[in-house]
């Protein structure tokens, strides 16, 4: 979707390619549902192929708005070999990872129904079953793929438990969770992975999506899919407004939250917003010693794509400005049809600094990741 | 600050209680909300608790009586600080919550019916907006067409957040009929509760509800673009009450961008979202959600571009600032003049007529 491109910044780009890139969103499919069954027990297999995903929706994988292509993907990334865009691990290589020079990419699989699932003990062994998947047929066989801790959110006891086998396994370098939850995320019934993330100083990957059950806007269900992936953002906004006005970074001071996909821009007039309530109504709110401010420059980082394409690319820039630049972690989201090419994204000038640590340093340090 | 003739577009008269819209009712109904005990109930909206310190401004706090419930208070700290021209009453009421549609047109039609009795006759600096059932968009229709012949109504107001995204058809004849009164429609902060306040669930704490109100905006705000509202009622306004504005550039970004990638989906909508916005849509002054820096507020006006896009406002009795200087730091000198007169008078078309109201007549 990159439709103007300043020819001048893509030496810079592929500059910073040549050193490496840290892709934080990369999205690997099954090829079918089958993929999964080495990984289920029988009972739940049977259960699997017999009543399938019962989610909050009335479609079982993805709510009614049909996307603009096939499979959400890039036209050119259907596997020559067959299977759904990304889900073969060689084109994968050929297409993303050898081509941008990703030293690591962070798997996001999603549209399985692991998160949501309203039977929670199935939801659990689904969760399981992805996170040996993502094992099996991603993250050992290529070691520069990282893989993301599934976790049952509406079962915390279950999620808590799935965090604690995996943390210490190298392969995993987050846990995920959707951003459409049951409740606002900021919620005590959350707390547990929240504690349990802090305990394994592992980040917290939220990506947009998921199924709670509530309309995807306050004023109800929009009708096109346009608006439906515009909604993803607003709803970080407010489960980031969630996330400060519950306490949780005052309970949980070390945790490390990734909004994934959910753009970025909206940061400063949401602080600034919320920093003129706290100042009229911290009475509400009194477990909160800060600023509401302090704590998402604190504990908060986003992912860069799809990347704001402003008619002056210098507006994008100051708008970083006063994020800070420590919190952009480059993704592209391949396959997807909005995908951002390193070599083109970006249209304004950064300095070698604040390239290195959006293409690779920021992510990192938020994964705990090595730089070669 | 006094800019003499300034306009401003948001104050808020409280209903006192059920007893006085009761005059304005029929006999049926007046008894049977009587019959039915409301005329005891309080019927405060959850999204706007009274007591709530950004809901008073603590030198706007009447010694007895609901916040904005009295006129000689209202006028001598709303209005004449100000060099108020023209204020626009917005009332915030049950009537927009409630589930019997016939209920809330009768409630619609007492508050409008109160707010011309109460306040308009006896101030010629106030204006008002009627306010609509959106539970019955033909009865609201209706109610536009009965108190539009009143001049001194120059809007059409709506909750936000009300039975479904602002642009669906179903509203459609609300802004059929605003469209030919030539009154701009009025979306105000609020929710009538049909759905959790904000995208993510239902919030613990006021102050996370009310933060919600502007990413509930931009949604709003998208559906009436994507519903193709603007094509099909070319010369109709909305303007964004309550809304904050500070977030407009990276909203424009946004949905600009989705906007190329899946256009053909909403084929309709010729023009980019940015653009129809500013032939479209307006934005009241507070919340202005002031920056720390105010080069940052003055870096936020330049992005927006355009300097037709904001009608002052107080937000009277709420307190979005304190003295008597609504604008935040940083907010460019040149741009005064245009935000708390020209760009009012341009919206808002009924404020270029002479208002025969009675008091005028009278006068």
């Amino acid at each position: 979707m990159n439709v103007h491109t300043r020819a001048a910044d893509l030496t810079e780009a592929r500059s910073a390619a040549k050193a490496g890139i840290i892709d934080c969103d990369i999205h690997p499919s099954l090829k079918s549902k089958a993929d999964l069954k080495p990984f289920l027990s029988e009972r739940w297999w049977k259960h699997y192929d017999t009543y399938g995903s019962l989610v909050r929706q009335p479609l079982s994988t993805y709510l009614p708005y049909p996307r603009m292509q096939p499979d959400t993907a890039r036209r050119d990334a259907w596997p020559p070999g067959g299977g759904p865009p990304a889900s073969d691990l060689t084109f994968m290589r050929e297409q993303h990872l050898d081509a941008n020079n990703i030293i690591h990419g962070i798997l996001h699989p999603l549209r399985i129904g692991g998160y949501d699932q309203r039977n929670l003990d199935f939801g659990a062994a689904l969760c399981g079953a992805i996170n040996d998947w993502q094992l099996h047929a991603w993250a050992e066989p290529e070691p520069r793929l990282k893989a993301s801790i599934y976790i049952p959110q509406d079962f915390p006891e279950a999620a808590a438990a799935e965090i604690e086998r995996r943390a210490s396994d190298p392969h995993f370098v987050q846990i995920t969770t959707a951003s459409f939850a049951s409740e606002p995320l900021g919620h005590r019934r959350y707390w547990p992975v929240f504690a349990a993330a802090q305990a394994a100083d592992i980040a917290i990957g939220m990506h947009i999506g998921g199924y709670s059950g509530q309309a995807i806007t306050a004023g109800g269900w929009p009708s096109f899919y346009y608006e439906h992936h515009y909604a993803n953002s607003p709803a970080i906004e407010a489960v980031v407004t969630s996330l400060v006005m519950e306490g949780v970074f005052e309970r949980f001071p070390r945790l490390r939250i990734v909004l994934v996909e959910a753009g970025f821009v909206w940061v400063p007039s949401l602080c600034w917003r919320l920093d003129r309530l706290w100042e009229r109504m911290r009475d509400e709110v009194p477990h909160l010693t800060r600023p509401p401010s302090e704590y998402i420059r604190q504990n908060i980082w986003y992912t860069t794509q799809p990347i704001e394409e402003p008619a002056n690319p210098d507006h994008l820039k100051e708008t970083i400005d006063w994020i800070g630049w420590d919190r952009l972690l480059f993704s592209t989201d391949y396959p997807h049809w909005d995908y951002d090419d390193p070599n083109y994204a970006f249209k304004f000038k950064m300095s070698a600094e604040q390239r290195e640590g959006l293409f690779r340093g920021n992510a990192a340090h938020v994964f705990r990741l090595a730089q070669e | 600050m006094q800019f003499q003739g300034a306009i401003d577009c948001d104050i808020h008269p409280a209903v006192p209680d059920m007893r006085a819209l009761l005059p304005y009712m029929d006999e049926y109904w007046r008894e049977h909300l009587i019959t039915r005990g409301t005329e005891r109930l309080t019927l405060h909206m959850t999204s706007f608790p009274p007591n709530a310190p950004l809901n008073v401004r603590a030198d706007y706090r009447p010694k007895s009586g609901l916040p904005g419930g009295d006129l000689a208070q209202l006028t001598a700290q709303a209005l004449d600080p100000f060099g108020t021209r023209y204020a626009i009453c917005n009332v915030v009421h049950a009537a927009q919550v409630m589930f019997n549609e016939d209920m809330a047109a009768v409630l619609c039609r007492a508050v409008n019916d109160w707010v011309a009795k109460e306040w308009l006759d006896h101030d010629p600096r106030l204006r008002a907006s009627i306010m609509v059932p959106t539970q019955s968009p033909q009865q609201a229709a209706d109610e536009i067409a009965r108190r539009a012949a009143d001049p001194r109504f120059v809007q059409v107001l709506m909750l936000a957040n009300t039975e479904m995204p602002a642009g669906r058809r179903y509203f459609w004849p609300i802004y059929e009929a605003a469209q030919r009164f030539g009154l701009p429609v009025g979306l105000h902060a609020g929710s009538s509760y049909r759905f959790a306040p904000s995208n993510a669930g239902w919030p613990s704490y006021f102050i996370e509800e009310y933060a919600s109100n502007a990413p509930a905006f931009k949604q709003e705000l998208l559906s009436l673009i994507t519903e193709g509202v603007f094509q099909k009622f070319p010369d109709l306004k909305v303007v964004l009450i309550e809304a904050g504005f500070a977030w407009l550039p990276g909203y424009c970004w946004r949905i600009d961008k989705i906007w190329r990638g899946v256009r053909r989906e909403v084929p309709w909508v010729k023009d980019a979202p940015s653009e129809i916005i500013r032939r479209h849509v307006r934005f009241t002054l507070q919340p202005a959600d002031a920056p720390p820096d105010p080069k940052q507020m003055e870096r936020v006006i330049d992005q927006i571009g355009c300097d037709d896009l904001i009608l002052f406002s107080t937000d009277y009795p709420h307190w979005q600032f304190d003295g008597a200087n609504p604008f935040p730091g940083g907010f460019p000198e040149h741009l005064k003049q245009k935000v708390m007169i020209d760009n009012p008078l341009a919206t808002y078309a009924r404020l270029n007529e002479p208002a025969r109201s009675k008091q005028e007549e009278m006068v």
